[in-house]
């Protein structure tokens, strides 16, 4: 297993451990905490595959990693103001108990 | 492979796990530090001085700090009475482990990602801001531009709502 591919795979299993937290947890915080890790892993591949890549001098993946960062922080910062306004409306961060819009 | 990947490699793989898994909130926040910090060593090893220290500011230090603000506004933790391990947690983790499979598979077969590593000039900062000026001009005003909206926008969804008259 060559370095590239170790990395590729800590990459593949934080996404799979992301996964899981948004999928399975109730509360909304932890699924954005899941949704935070899988960005976090797209992340983690970036940077292996600018630093293995053929040209390393072009720097592309290390500024998609830098815009990515900054998406990231405005999702989370978004994310957890709707978070707030939910919790002030429904009195619970529960995501299966806020279900009115459920046909 | 060397024995400080693998030790890094360990402890940011454990804090996510600890991450999605413990039951107060507050842990999994600090986990969730701990996940984030080996996230930036990583980088640090793949020779990314730049972004490794803008993960450790941009993480650690705004967005897990966010995460501790949203969870003490919200009061506390999960219901302590239902069990996480339930149904739909056997089928989450099951897509997750059919996704990693995949993933994984794919990693293990594939041919082309086998060579070894270039040697790189490491990228000063100096390098990174001269690109970000000139040929990332416009994606550069564009974040900036994106970040001004989120943070009002996010400012205008949590202000108290008025009491319509």
């Amino acid at each position: 297993m060559g370095p590239l591919s170790a990395y590729l795979t800590v990459s593949a299993f934080l996404f799979a451990i992301g996964l899981v937290g948004a999928l399975t947890r109730r509360n909304a915080i932890l699924v954005l905490i899941g949704i935070e890790l899988m960005l976090n892993a797209a992340n983690l591949n970036f940077i292996a595959f600018w630093r293995f890549g053929a040209h390393p001098e072009a720097l592309a993946g290390l500024m998609f990693v830098i815009f990515s960062i900054a998406v990231a922080a405005a999702e989370a910062a978004v994310g957890l103001a709707l978070i707030i306004a939910i919790h002030r409306h429904y009195k619970t961060t529960d995501v299966t108990q806020i279900d009115s819009m459920r046909g | 492979m060397t024995v400080s990947f693998a030790i890094i490699a360990i402890i940011t793989i454990a804090s996510a796990i600890a991450a999605m898994t413990l039951r107060n909130l507050v842990h999994c926040a600090l986990a969730l530090v701990g996940a984030f910090a080996g996230l930036a060593a990583l980088y640090l090893q793949l020779d990314a001085q730049f972004v490794g220290f803008a993960q450790i500011l941009v993480y650690v230090g705004a967005v897990a700090i966010l995460i501790v603000f949203a969870i003490l506004l919200t009061g506390g933790s999960e219901p302590p009475n239902q069990p996480i391990f339930s149904a739909s947690w056997c089928i989450g983790g099951g897509v997750a482990l059919a996704v990693f499979g995949v993933v994984a598979w794919t990693i293990r077969s594939s041919h082309s990602i086998t060579h070894g590593l270039p040697a790189v000039t490491q990228p000063s900062v100096r390098q990174i801001g001269d690109q970000l000026m000139t040929k990332y001009i416009l994606p550069l005003e564009v974040v900036g531009l994106l970040l001004t909206a989120a943070l009002i926008g996010a400012v205008i969804i949590a202000m108290k709502e008025e009491k319509a008259k």
